[in-house]
């Protein structure tokens, strides 16, 4: 049986993940993955055509509150966790590519 | 101290016989003793927890009133927000986090006037069935130290069984507040989904995650759920009192409940250890003994419970744990290249293995050209299991499994096959799958001297009967009094 995960796509699902992942963990997670995938596969025994997805175990409702402003964090508490920070700013590296603006 | 239970050491300490101090200086005391070999604490809160103590002493002697856990020294798990001390989830990528407020469960053990006295290991975001997943330390069972405590609450349910604590709190996605609880032989409860409030929880699986109290025995379980059970309005999901009405979980509890009907699946025998077969048959015999009736009932889609649990719990878990950009709060990578690397740098530094696992097989499964097949197929799935326990639960009052098909495995044993560790969770995971909540008490030794756990699972919101029931079971044996050898010493 042909995998269901091979070294490229679990190369493409880190990057969606955002995950820098070693060759290693490449090579240790593709199969790791498969085994568990292919144990998955155990749903297919069951048709579920006319079932409905349940995502949530309770009935949920959307919550309304009145509009009233109230306390917040504020800035240097939402601040104090960051790694690297700019006046009230979290500070990350540049974005826009500059050779793009001309 | 050691053979006091929660709610009989706040007795003594509101009447006067013993102080806050004294026992949370007992429980100081053996964290530093046994707390070197158990490794149940990431952080112990020495200072503040004598301090703490000392103020509840003061509003006892001036005659004032005093909340339902004065005094009494508590431990939480430390994926819960709390506002001292940092929050780490056991993962590098939260080592240093503070977290700017507290948990509701932790806003309302100290408005109960608990003592917390530290906050426990864990795996790794609570990913996890042995504890072996923290990034920050090993903890053992204090019935066997070459063995897990169980996992993902294995800090909490070692620090309880080690006496190192009078009763903690966990939290349960697939089974990680029952499955320590039975490896370490001591009584654990997870509510209905929603019956808690998630609020500073930090997020695995949200459709699935639920806070509940670990302890000695039946009676300190209700007791903490009366402290921490409730609407919130910060947690969305935390139910309406109006519709699903609270009560006091202590009430009644030693009255056994009648015309009990109770469920077993004989399916579910064939996976179990022959031991632990063994004392579930005792215990569902007890019951019968007591006058309750028993079913056999039919759960066909338990056998697929695993499968749709792991596409849910990693699908959600993928996006929740997107939050750790080492942008907010958290690690960050020291020498980025440019944007794109502050994520994916910062995120494989500060995450372990299985968290990465999880990550991967949950962006997969909702990846495109996949969603349907693994993630909509595992909703589906989902629905099936949870119109199986809407089935039985129209013929019995309550279902009766082992918690976990073995005892507590060997340290090392598992970690190198996800997928095995993944099947010791079977009895556990349709509960979450199905939101309604489930108890593990211990019902048994096996020839190792380890703790068996039996699971007892009620219809949502029914925890006061389900308490009642497990209470019992309690009252007539004695598996809960024995204390593992170590905390002797």
């Amino acid at each position: 049986m042909s995998p269901k995960i091979d070294k490229a796509q679990a190369k493409k699902v880190a990057k969606l993940s955002r995950l820098d992942l070693t060759e290693n963990e490449i090579e240790e997670f593709s199969a790791q993955l498969n085994a568990v995938l292919e144990y998955v596969e155990k749903m297919n025994e069951l048709n579920t055509d006319d079932v409905q997805p349940l995502a949530h175990c309770l009935p949920v409702s959307n919550c309304f509150r009145e509009d009233i402003v109230k306390e917040s964090l504020g800035t240097e508490k939402t601040l104090a966790n960051a790694p690297q920070t700019d006046n009230e700013f979290f500070k990350v590296p540049k974005i826009l590519d500059d050779s793009a603006a001309t | 101290m050691h053979e006091l239970t929660a709610i009989q050491l706040r007795d003594k300490i509101k009447a006067g016989e013993i102080t806050s101090t004294q026992a949370t200086k007992k429980v100081l005391q053996a964290i530093e003793k046994h707390d070197k070999i158990i490794g149940a604490y990431i952080s112990v809160f020495e200072k503040q927890s004598l301090e703490r103590a000392a103020e509840i002493d003061k509003k006892i002697a001036a005659g004032e009133s005093v909340g339902q856990l004065a005094g009494v020294p508590v431990a939480v798990k430390d994926n819960m927000c709390t506002t001292f001390g940092a929050t780490t989830c056991a993962s590098k990528i939260l080592e240093n986090f503070h977290a700017p407020y507290n948990a509701a469960v932790v806003q309302k053990l100290l408005a109960a006037d608990a003592v917390i006295v530290g906050k426990t290991n864990l795996d790794e975001f609570a990913m996890g069935s042995s504890t072996e997943n923290s990034s920050l330390k090993q903890t053992v069972n204090p019935w066997d130290t070459t063995r897990v405590p169980g996992g993902s609450s294995g800090g909490s349910s070692a620090a309880v069984a080690g006496r190192l604590c009078m009763a903690a709190l966990g939290s349960d996605t697939g089974g990680s507040i029952r499955q320590p609880a039975g490896f370490c032989g001591i009584v654990g409860l997870k509510p209905t989904y929603g019956r808690v409030s998630r609020f500073g929880l930090v997020a695995f699986g949200s459709s699935l995650d639920q806070i509940g109290p670990l302890a000695l025995n039946v009676e300190d379980c209700a007791l903490m759920l009366n402290v921490i059970a409730g609407h919130d309005p910060n947690d969305s999901t935390s139910v309406d009192e109006k519709n699903a009405p609270l009560c006091d979980y202590l009430e009644n509890i030693d009255k056994p409940v009648e015309n009990l009907k109770i469920g077993i699946v004989p399916q579910f025998a064939a996976g179990a250890d022959k031991q632990i077969q063994n004392a579930i048959n005792n215990a569902v015999e007890l019951y019968k003994k007591l006058g309750a009736q028993i079913i056999e009932i039919d759960l066909p889609h338990f056998e697929y419970a695993i499968a749709a649990y792991y596409m849910v719990a990693t699908a959600e878990a993928s996006s929740n744990l997107a939050r750790y950009d080492g942008v907010h709060y958290g690690h960050r990578t020291e020498n980025p290249n440019d944007y794109i690397e502050v994520y994916s740098k910062s995120r494989e530094e500060g995450f372990g293995k299985e968290v990465k696992r999880r990550i991967m097989l949950g962006t997969y499964a909702l990846s495109s050209g996949y969603y349907d097949a693994y993630y909509l197929k595992a909703l589906k799935v989902r629905n099936l299991i949870r119109t199986d326990f809407t089935n039985a639960f129209e013929k019995v009052d309550s279902i009766i499994t082992p918690v976990t098909p073995t005892t507590a495995f060997k340290i090392g044993e598992k970690v190198d096959d996800p997928l095995q560790m993944y099947l010791a969770d079977m009895y556990t995971i349709s509960a979450n799958l199905a939101g309604i909540p489930g108890i593990s008490l211990p019902c048994g030794f096996d020839d190792n001297n380890l703790p068996i756990g039996m699971q007892i699972l009620a219809p949502a919101f029914e925890e006061q009967k389900l308490l009642r029931i497990a209470k019992m079971f309690e009252s007539k044996t004695d598996y809960h009094k024995k204390k593992p050898a170590i905390i002797e010493s």
